[in-house]
């Protein structure tokens, strides 16, 4: 600052020449010049503003999903992203064809899982892309830090792209708004905390993104944004199963467009560009393969296809025709014709075999109860319940309000764009409401619309409050009561509300907006931010207590079991022991045969003796169970119980429910059923637990998940010995004895 | 067991026979006295030598003898040389090398240890030699349930296995406890609480023999790290990386059977009480950021202790360890540069850092150190007062171009007694700390140009 009087000075030396006063006000000019230059128009501040705001979203998105790192350590968590992990290991160090070429004897013993054909690569290789580019920028990071820190970079990308998407059938402000939202909301932050290393982290930015594109292609009809539509629409195939809902919501979509008369040579161009190339382009993904042509879930979209055709080629003959009449008839003979034609090639190629019916998960996503009675294996997930209201609240909050009033903004100003978000958002809701995992799909959708309503609603306040100065200016410049009256009516036509009203609304909003964040950053933090492998809990003097069972069991089988020992658990440990135990498994999260999910399920649920029959013939080496009762963790297997009953009566009608009920009651004490309490997952959860005081002036033997003393303490073992227990009884393992000598 | 307490005098004798005539016997032993301490798993023997040259000419070197099972196990041999009177003695350490005797009977293992000064005719010196050997104590029964205690043998001879003729000898053999289940008898020996007194033995000729077994109850924690690599990452912004790769085992009498938790909870003094969950490591003083994981994560169960002379980490395996029941995991920890690296006059810099494994009372079967240097030092040199294999290797971090240069040293079994300072010279131009920060600036700077040249510039091709 010092220098610059004198600059100044020799700058203007004729106004140094003059009194001292006079090179004061020069100088006073001159700094008032370089602060003028500085200044921004209001487009540059805008942008400016605009760019910083977005930056401080893409980080926010990014922090807010690292509390689990800071709580406990930089973790993958739960069940499938062990399965992810290990994949991605496995892709890192062998590389891509050996990858893809993957049959894995690890799971499924002894029937074995193809890897490379039946999982969806876009996660794995996405995560071994940024490992590959980090290696050679000579970033010596670890694979498991990339695969930790994926879903908070990916979900940072959502937020860019919601932006434009909001920008794209809003304006600029809706995106921001719809940026903010969608960075912290919880619906989302629930599978993409860092850690949760699962296809959906990847997958809802390819969903919003492929959306985005296709939006921006019909609005512009333009190839490019078509072509870039397909190859979004490739990622998203390539990372998750979900994609069956982009495939079903653009046609759908495109009916839409259709009946209310909005075809237009634009959704032509962006429809036919985007499902031809997405088509063949999905072909390439293995576990997908030939559905596109050939399973029912995907005939919708080729259904749609045809009919653009047939549009298209009405219009050309109105076109040529130039005779209402002609073309009346004509249109008549065409449409019957065409509908008879695909009704007959539905009919045909799903009588024939060669179209696929619909999936058990598909038609349970249609009707709610159809899982329940029949596919008990998908009923007993808990991510697959229904969703309760609660949960909705839990992880919308204020959005759940706000996403009515976006849609009045957007049926308001109806176009093209509105309408897709409209249809995205109502359709994305319902399968919100039928099971809780679907929370997330409508998440960007749900962000997006109330986006419109607050960024709306804060533009018509804000409106309000910037446009009374102008009026009283206008007033005093033109005076008379003419302009008094029409000033009046003006504000009686679009101003409902006075300034007073509209800065209440606004602290209102402002108000709302932060409890949101609060919120927000609550669920995050108490919520969502568990890895679920390692267990936390309040101690008696209100220290943190920590219990690594789980990886204190699986690294206990790593280091000290034969390396081709087979290990036998419920369904839900199998992914976790195969990456972290590196141990083969009987089943694992990958339910792909219920038959063997239910021989297991029948194994622990039988007597020892017949289990150890059907142990002997799956080669089991090793049994795991995890069993709550000396922690109080009511997860466990004995509260899983009912559903291995019920999947393996499914399929093996000896098992019986009602055998292992009392009156209906499922209980573990005195007056559990006989058959409960000596069957093979009893014994093994309680074995000597009988010897144990689990808490002081209880007797012993109390199982503390369940409140009740236990109803068998006198558990022999004949076929089984007592391998391994961990620190806090949460896993057990056991040897399964070799047969005995018969003579 | 007495078929071998019959087989193993007349084996002796027939070395007896054999040998008599050829060992020159220009040296002989006056007086040998061997401590044999048992009470951990890595044996310790202390051997006082008083040696007379009866020969004529002067002698420069001692030989020391060892049967071939022992030499296997061999891990450290140090011996000095007393002089002066009992309270004013003073030691001076020799160099010990291997030696080759060829007369030497069955793979009989020598070393040689050589003198300061000539022994002349007729004098006496008195050689104080300590030799641990690792791995000699052989569990059995070999498999033992949860609720045993371990018994073990150790094997070696009640004579001193010597070239030369011992005038006059006595063996101690100190074990852990009383608990003695059963000793060879070579008479005169004695047994009082958990010592056992070999001798005196008088007038035994070059070679002898005489195998003793005693088997015992040795309940401390057979630690052995299998395999462990130690990685030294030196960057001269002030600070020094060590990484330290565990394989650790329980190489005492393998578990058989049940592993019960509530026995193991409920009665610790008495049920799996040759298995061990504690561990200590000594660590430098003033170290920062230490960790202690696995393969699948962090591990919680771990406390430091910090003070001006030394740190000390005191932490768990996720599972108590049985019989041959393993764990691997990784403990690494930052250390101030100032305290380790230093420079030499002629602009040398050197890294002085102890060589062993910081854990307590554990052998290392094969250890493997690594000095990384940072990226662009020069012929790097090493001086270990002990034998090592080594060689260089090539290493790329955090943005290194030209790679760093790793200096690795290998020795197999190492004891706590190993843990002496070993210094690495290199020849390092502090220019090179520069580079990295240069190379991340001009990125950004070449980043942001690109950017403003792309806003500045207009490529549609329509107008």
């Amino acid at each position: 600052m010092g220098e610059k009087p004198n600059q100044a000075n020799s700058v203007s030396p004729s106004a140094t020449s003059a009194a001292p006063a006079g090179s004061k006000s020069s100088d006073l000019l001159s700094r008032h010049f370089s602060i003028r230059s500085l200044k921004l128009k209001t487009k540059e501040q805008e942008l400016l503003l605009r760019v910083t705001v977005l930056c401080l979203v893409y980080v926010l998105a990014f922090i807010t999903r690292l509390f689990s790192v800071l709580r406990y350590e930089s973790m993958i968590h739960e069940f499938d992203p062990y399965f992810n992990y290990r994949t991605t290991l496995f892709l890192t160090e062998k590389g891509f064809y050996e990858f893809w070429n993957w049959f894995d004897s690890e799971s499924w013993y002894p029937l074995g899982r193809i890897i490379g054909g039946t999982l969806y690569p876009g996660l794995m290789v996405t995560a071994a892309l940024i490992y590959w580019t980090l290696k050679v920028l000579r970033f010596a990071v670890h694979i498991r830090e990339v695969c930790v820190l994926t879903a908070p970079f990916f979900a940072s990308n959502t937020t860019l792209v919601a932006y434009f998407f909001g920008k794209e059938i809003w304006d600029s402000g809706a995106g921001l708004v719809a940026a903010a939202l969608i960075a912290i909301c919880p619906g989302y932050i629930s599978r993409s905390v860092a850690g949760s290393y699962d296809n959906e982290g990847v997958a809802i930015f390819a969903l919003i993104f492929t959306f985005y594109l296709f939006v921006k292609a019909v609005n512009t009809g333009s190839l490019a944004w078509s072509l870039a539509s397909a190859f979004g629409y490739f990622y998203m195939v390539s990372a998750w199963g979900g994609y069956v809902f982009i495939i079903n919501l653009i046609p759908l979509y495109v009916l839409v467009l259709l009946i209310t008369g909005r075809y237009s040579m634009r959704l032509y161009v962006a429809y036919n560009s985007m499902y031809i190339l997405g088509m063949l382009l999905a072909m390439q993904i293995r576990f997908v393969g030939f559905q596109h042509v050939q399973s029912g879930e995907h005939m919708a979209a080729m259904g749609v296809f045809f009919l653009l055709q047939v549009f298209y080629f009405l219009d050309w003959v109105k076109h040529q025709l130039n005779d209402t009449k002609l073309f009346q008839a004509f249109l008549r003979i065409t449409v019957t014709s065409a509908v008879v034609v695909g009704a007959l090639a539905l009919g045909v190629g799903t009588a024939s075999g060669y179209i696929s019916p619909w999936t058990g998960r598909f038609y349970s996503l249609l009707d709610p109860t159809y899982a329940k009675d029949h596919i008990p294996i998908i009923a007993s997930v808990s991510e697959h319940q229904p969703t309760a209201w609660s949960s909705f609240m839990f992880d919308f909050q204020i959005l759940l309000f706000l996403f009515p009033a976006g849609l009045y903004f957007c049926f308001k100003r109806l176009s093209d764009a509105t309408i897709f978000i409209v249809m995205y958002g109502l359709t994305s809701m319902y399968f919100a409401g039928v099971m809780v995992r679907l929370i997330l799909v409508a998440t960007p959708a749900v962000c997006l619309i109330s986006a419109i309503a607050v960024s709306a609603t804060i533009k018509n306040l804000t409106q309000v409050l910037r446009a009374k100065p102008k009026i009283v200016h206008s007033c005093s410049s033109k005076g008379g009561s003419s302009a008094k009256t029409s000033s009046k009516g003006l504000l009686d036509q679009s101003q409902p509300i006075g300034k007073n009203g509209a800065i209440a609304l606004l602290f209102g909003a402002f108000y709302l907006l932060s409890k949101y964040a609060t919120h927000c950053t609550w669920v995050t933090s108490e919520a969502y931010s568990s890895p679920s492998i390692v267990l936390a809990a309040r101690g008696a003097h209100g220290n943190r207590v920590i219990f690594d069972d789980y990886r204190e069991a699986y690294f206990w089988l790593r280091q000290n079991t034969p390396p081709d020992a087979k290990v036998m658990s419920w369904w839900d440990y199998g992914y976790q022991i195969t990456a972290m135990g590196n141990r083969t498994v009987i089943v694992d999260n990958n339910t792909w045969n219920n038959t063997h999910i239910a021989t297991v399920g029948r194994a622990m649920s039988s007597y020892e003796d017949e289990a150890y029959e059907i142990m002997r013939s799956l080669d089991v080496s090793y049994v795991l169970v995890v069993f709550g009762g000396v922690t109080g963790y009511s997860s466990d297997d004995i509260n899983k119980f009912l559903w291995m009953v019920r999947i393996g009566g499914g399929v093996f009608p000896v098992i019986k429910e009602p055998d292992y009920l009392v009156n209906g009651n499922y209980r573990v004490d005195k007056g559990a059923a006989p058959k409960m309490l000596n069957c093979l997952m009893y014994k093994l959860s309680y074995y000597r637990f009988g010897e144990l005081t689990t808490e002081y002036g209880k007797p012993p033997g109390y199982d503390r998940a369940r409140g009740v003393e236990i109803g068998n303490k006198d558990i022999k073992l004949e076929f089984l010995e007592e391998a391994f227990t961990t620190s806090n009884w949460i896993v057990r393992i056991y040897k399964v004895k070799p047969p005995k000598n018969r003579w | 067991m007495k078929l071998i307490r019959l087989a193993l005098p007349i084996w002796s004798l027939v070395l007896l026979c054999v040998l008599h005539a050829s060992s020159s016997q220009e040296i002989q032993i006056v007086n040998a006295e061997r401590r044999i301490d048992l009470s951990s798993h890595i044996v310790k023997v202390f051997l006082t030598l008083k040696i007379e040259n009866t020969g004529t000419s002067p002698v420069s070197d001692v030989l020391l003898a060892f049967p071939p099972t022992q030499a296997n196990h061999l891990a450290l041999l140090k011996a000095q040389a007393a002089t002066g009177k009992r309270k004013k003695k003073t030691f001076t350490f020799l160099d010990v090398y291997p030696a080759e005797l060829p007369e030497g009977p069955n793979g009989t293992k020598y070393f040689s240890i050589s003198l300061h000064s000539k022994l002349g005719a007729g004098e006496v010196v008195t050689l104080e030699v300590l030799y641990m050997l690792t791995h000699s104590l052989d569990p059995f029964p070999e498999e033992i349930s949860q609720s045993e205690s371990q018994l073990v043998y150790y094997r070696d001879s009640a004579i001193l296995l010597s070239p030369y003729q011992v005038k006059q000898q006595i063996t101690f053999i100190k074990t852990p406890s009383s608990k003695i289940e059963s000793f060879s008898m070579v008479e005169p020996t004695n047994r009082a609480g958990a010592e056992l007194k070999y001798g005196p033995y008088e007038n035994r000729s070059p070679h002898s023999y005489s195998p003793v077994i005693i088997h015992f109850e040795n309940n401390n924690p057979f630690a052995v790290v299998e395999e462990l690599v130690r990685e030294i990452e030196i960057s001269h912004w002030g600070s020094i990386q060590i990484t330290e790769q565990y394989k650790l085992a329980h190489a005492g009498a393998r578990h058989k059977g049940v592993f019960s938790r509530v026995e193991y909870q409920s009665r610790p003094g008495h049920s799996g009480i040759s298995s061990f969950r504690h561990l200590l490591a000594r660590l430098p003083p003033r170290v920062h950021s230490v960790y202690y994981r696995d393969e699948i994560g962090n591990i919680s169960s771990s406390h430091l202790r910090l003070d001006s002379k030394k740190s000390e980490l005191e932490f768990e395996p996720r599972y108590p360890l049985f019989g041959g029941w393993k764990a691997t995991f990784v403990i690494g920890y930052g250390l101030p540069l100032e305290d380790f690296l230093f420079e030499l006059p002629d602009g040398k810099r050197y890294l002085n850092f102890s060589f062993g494994c910081p854990l307590v009372e554990t052998v290392v079967n094969k250890l493997t150190v690594k000095v990384v240097l940072p990226e662009g030092s020069l012929d790097p040199s090493v001086d270990v007062p002990f034998p090592v294999e080594q060689y260089l290797e090539k290493k790329y971090s955090y943005l290194d171009v030209v790679g760093r240069t790793v200096v690795v040293l290998e020795k197999n079994n190492v004891v706590p007694e190993h843990n002496s300072p070993f210094q690495v010279y290199y020849h390092f131009n502090p220019i090179f700390m520069l580079a990295e920060p240069i190379m991340l600036t001009t990125t950004f700077f070449l980043l942001f140009i690109t950017c403003v040249a792309y806003l500045h510039i207009d490529l549609s091709i329509s107008k």
